[in-house]
């Protein structure tokens, strides 16, 4: 453990490609500057499209043990982060197929119900956080798994539009077309449910 | 709703810094000149700022001691390329050209191309003489092969699958 420790400290000096060549000639710990450097964003993804803190976590951990396994397939024509995020898409994906999940979204009639629901509890939080970023965060939890996902990835992740081509398997231009789309979405939900709470804020 | 959707998608891209060159200076004098797309862009912007600035979440304390753990008791699987050979991938792909190209040629080879009878060849293809390989036994054979094949398949599936149930279980 100490020397997992050791290489978290040491990992800042290492570029990805560098841990990654360390990972497989056989040096495992090395993975752990690996899981440093990416759990924050994978989580925050896999939380974003999952919903659910327990489970994403659960899907977060089965994402780095997968990709752990399958490191010598990563042939470094992207960046590490892109071929991670793909796992963390497909995973979640698979995930929410399993569990069958109720797909939240904004043509649904449930989705304002919930959001209703929830809007004393959100306004709760906000007005002790009294920030914007909470708020925007809690629109985006709201969200479809999809829009989540885009939004997440080009403003969380860093990734450009045709890396989030690449993630979500889709044209450079659909994807353009869908983060277009998802930031509307977010607008008007944070427009109709939060509206009090913008107008606190400002 | 259209021109309010375009202004607002034509702002997201400068936002984004993936409008073109001449779209851009466009997009500057608009804003110079109305307020209603000042306005707009100012929303857009801070909304943008907002979903740059939030914070990511942490997972637990454990997460990455949980993953080491995990992964400790693993080996990592040989690169694909190493175990897909290409060279039976190719000979697989012979094999089917060459058998297509066989049966092509025994086709053409019947066909009495002399014939006036009739001009088209799709009736020409029906006359090729097939009962040299496919008689009867032959195919009773091959579909017998076949559902063997296809039961064991399925028992192999259905086991897997009760074997799963049993883990989750």
């Amino acid at each position: 453990m100490a020397r997992e420790e050791s290489y978290v400290q040491m990992s800042a000096g290492f570029n990805d490609s560098e841990l990654i060549s360390r990972v497989l000639r056989g040096d495992q710990q090395a993975y752990a500057g690996l899981v440093h450097r990416y759990q924050y964003y994978v989580f925050t993804l896999t939380l974003r499209l999952v919903k659910n803190r327990e489970e994403a976590e659960e899907v977060a951990q089965d994402v780095f043990i997968k990709a752990y396994k399958y490191l010598a397939d990563f042939r470094g024509d992207a960046r590490f982060s892109t071929w991670l995020y793909t796992i963390v898409n497909n995973t979640c994906i698979s995930f929410l197929r399993r569990k069958k999940l109720t797909v939240y979204s904004l043509d649904d009639e449930k989705v304002f119900n919930t959001a209703a629901n929830r809007e004393a509890g959100y306004k709760a939080d906000t007005v002790e956080q009294k920030s914007r970023q909470a708020m925007v965060n809690a629109a985006i939890s709201h969200l479809k798994p999809d829009d989540a996902a885009i939004i997440t990835l080009f403003y969380k992740n860093e990734q450009t539009l045709d890396e989030i081509a690449r993630v979500l398997g889709l044209e450079a231009n659909t994807a353009k077309v869908r983060l277009h789309r998802a930031r509307a979405r977010l607008k008007e939900l944070m427009e109709t449910h939060f509206a009090q709470e913008v107008k606190d804020l400002n | 709703m259209n021109t309010q959707h375009s202004m607002e998608e034509r702002l997201w891209e400068y936002i984004d810094g993936t409008s073109a060159a001449g779209e851009k200076q466009l997009i500057e004098d608009l804003l110079r000149q109305h307020a209603e797309w000042r306005e707009k862009y100012r929303e857009l912007l801070e909304l943008s700022e907002a979903l740059k600035s939030s914070e990511l979440e942490e997972p637990s304390l454990r997460f990455s001691k949980n993953v080491m753990e995990e992964i400790a008791k693993l080996h990592i699987a040989p690169a694909t390329k190493n175990y897909i050979n290409n060279k039976i991938i190719l000979g697989i792909g012979i094999f089917f050209i060459s058998l297509l190209l066989a049966i092509l040629v025994y086709g053409f080879s019947q066909m009495d191309w002399a014939s006036a009878e009739s001009n088209s060849i799709s009736d020409k293809l029906g006359k090729i003489d097939v009962s040299k390989f496919f008689n009867n036994s032959l195919i009773n054979v091959f579909m017998m092969i076949n559902v063997l094949l296809g039961l064991v398949l399925v028992d192999h599936y259905l086991n897997n699958k009760r074997k799963h149930f049993r883990k989750v279980a």
